[in-house]
């Protein structure tokens, strides 16, 4: 209850600096709106129903690319850490894809899909497949041979073996491969929908996009506000109980 | 299947060892880890196999666990060559070697689980049981990280024997605990031999350990690996660690080994 009246607090406080920087300097709002235009609009563009269409178009999309990401990176990465020849191919392929910042996909996916939900989808999986592919990698490089070992000794076959013991004991591995993707798909689509006008569902960052074009700042800053409120909640609803369930079991992280 | 049927289901095994020699490739050449080394463990018998580090004694434990292959000769148990790790063989290892992401009650049903012809629930009473036998029945639910080194070894006791095996291969399962829960688990160990029947195999360095748990310690010298000497331990049981009795004989067997040892030093 106390960290959360200090957490209130502080965003109250933040907001007020906010608002009396605005009473100080009137010149300043056309860059920056006051707090309660922004509050204004995020109810208006609620109740019109176009933020939260905003929202579910982009949550559809990175929804689907995280998935496909992960449901591809998860054995792909398990592949590399087993055999020498995958390591030295897709290994090396995925370790200088993962390099390369998902932004600059985009380009790429505009002349190939065209401005469709393709490139999206292209781009949000470019964006989670490398690393999940790798922190894959790393947790089952990373798990003591003992654990195989011993689960060989109580009948376990290999492939018994790789679901029921590698699998779980590179868990804390892979789920912060799992977030790091997530925050890339994040990223990626973010730059993603800026970029790219599609007919067929309007993001949030087309949303914000416009608000630019109108020079919209409520708008603008609005939609900002959302896009971090989403990352925030992926983070306590998505990660936070999987990452607490882990430091039970295994001991590790603060309580 | 009843849990008293289950109990029931194994009888010890017999091992022959025979003229199994075992090379290890290593960046200074190769290492002969074990050379023509020949044992026969019978039915029932607890043998400890004693020396230094190098002596080819924990490969010995692999080979007849099933992890490691001989280069020559041949592991039989009961006249059948092993051929790869069994239910019928478990391990203890230095390490206890649980899973952390399973709970006590989790680990000891995870051999379980990959033993055919048991409903759910006998196989929760099985490992119910052997928690019980080894001490833990109230930390059934506890997560690894949350025991400490001797309970942790008795839970990696209770995963081995779950799954009734006719021979247990013991890896220096005690040399990282403290020497009173190291004490407290000789006297478990002899209990449970007692009782279970099981052919076991123990190697350790710990000569006063070997004396206090073997019907029989093994002596062997590293470089390459052989076995040099065997004693016949006469002691009535429970056998205690500090007794008079065992500390004669512990005495024999280390001068015996370090013989050996000094021997291979000034060639």
């Amino acid at each position: 209850m106390k960290r959360f009246l200090s957490a209130v607090l502080f965003f109250v406080a933040l907001i007020a600096v906010w608002h009396f920087f605005l009473v100080l300097r009137p010149d300043k709002a056309l860059l920056l709106s006051d707090p309660l235009a922004v509050w204004e609009y995020l109810v208006s563009a609620t109740a019109d129903g176009t933020l939260p269409a905003a929202a579910w178009v982009t949550m559809r999309r990175l929804l689907a690319g995280y998935f496909i990401g992960i449901i591809a990176g998860l054995p792909l990465g398990m592949l590399i850490a087993r055999f020498k020849l995958m390591e030295d191919t897709l290994g090396v392929l995925a370790l200088g894809l993962q390099t390369l910042p998902s932004v600059c996909w985009v380009p790429l996916a505009i002349i190939a899909f065209g401005y469709t939900e393709a490139a999206m989808l292209f781009v949000v999986v470019m964006g989670t497949l490398w690393s999940v592919m790798i922190a894959t990698e790393n947790g089952v490089r990373n798990v003591p041979p003992i654990y195989s070992r011993a689960a060989r000794t109580m009948g376990a076959r290999p492939f018994y073996t790789l679901l029921y013991v590698t699998l779980p004991a590179s868990a804390p591995f892979v789920v912060s491969g799992m977030k790091q993707g997530w925050a890339f798909a994040w990223r990626s689509l973010m730059a993603a929908e800026i970029y790219v006008t599609i007919l067929t569902g309007l993001g949030l960052g087309q949303l914000l996009n416009y608000g630019r074009d109108l020079h919209a700042m409520d708008q603008v800053i609005g939609v900002m506000l959302i896009i971090i409120v989403i990352g925030l909640l992926a983070d306590k609803i998505l990660f936070s109980p999987w990452e607490r369930m882990l430091h039970r079991r295994w001991g590790t992280g603060k309580e | 299947m009843t849990l008293s049927e289950e109990l029931q289901a194994a009888s010890p095994a017999k091992l022959s060892i025979e003229e199994v020699s075992k090379n290890f490739r290593t960046e200074r050449g190769s290492v002969l880890a074990l050379d023509k080394v020949s044992l026969q463990i019978a039915e029932g018998d607890f043998v400890c196999l004693v020396g230094p580090s190098g002596c080819g004694k924990s490969t010995l434990l692999n080979i007849i666990a099933g992890l490691e292959f001989p280069d020559e000769g041949i592991v039989l148990m009961d006249g059948n060559e092993i051929r790869e790790p069994g239910r019928d063989r478990m391990v203890m290892f230095q390490e206890s070697a649980l899973f952390p992401w399973l709970n006590v009650l989790g680990n000891v049903l995870f051999g379980l689980k990959l033993k055919p012809n048991l409903t759910y629930s006998e196989r929760k009473d099985v490992a119910r049981f052997y928690l019980k036998l080894v001490g833990l029945e109230k930390f059934t639910t506890a997560n690894i990280h949350e025991l400490s080194g001797g309970m942790k070894q008795r839970v990696a006791l209770a995963r081995a024997l779950a799954p009734n095996p006719r021979v247990l291969l013991m890896d220096e399962p005690f040399s990282a605990l403290d020497a009173l829960t190291r004490e407290q688990l000789y006297g478990d160990i002899q209990k449970i031999w007692a009782e279970r029947k099981k052919t076991i195999v123990f190697v350790t360095h710990n000569v006063r350990e070997a004396v206090c748990l073997g019907n029989r310690v093994v002596l062997f010298s590293p470089h390459p690996g052989r076995i040099r000497e065997e004693f016949e331990i006469d002691l009535p049981r429970p056998r205690d660690i500090n007794s008079v009795e065992l500390a004669s004989y512990s005495t024999r067997i280390t001068r015996a080994l370090k013989g050996y040892v000094h021997a291979e030093e000034s060639e």
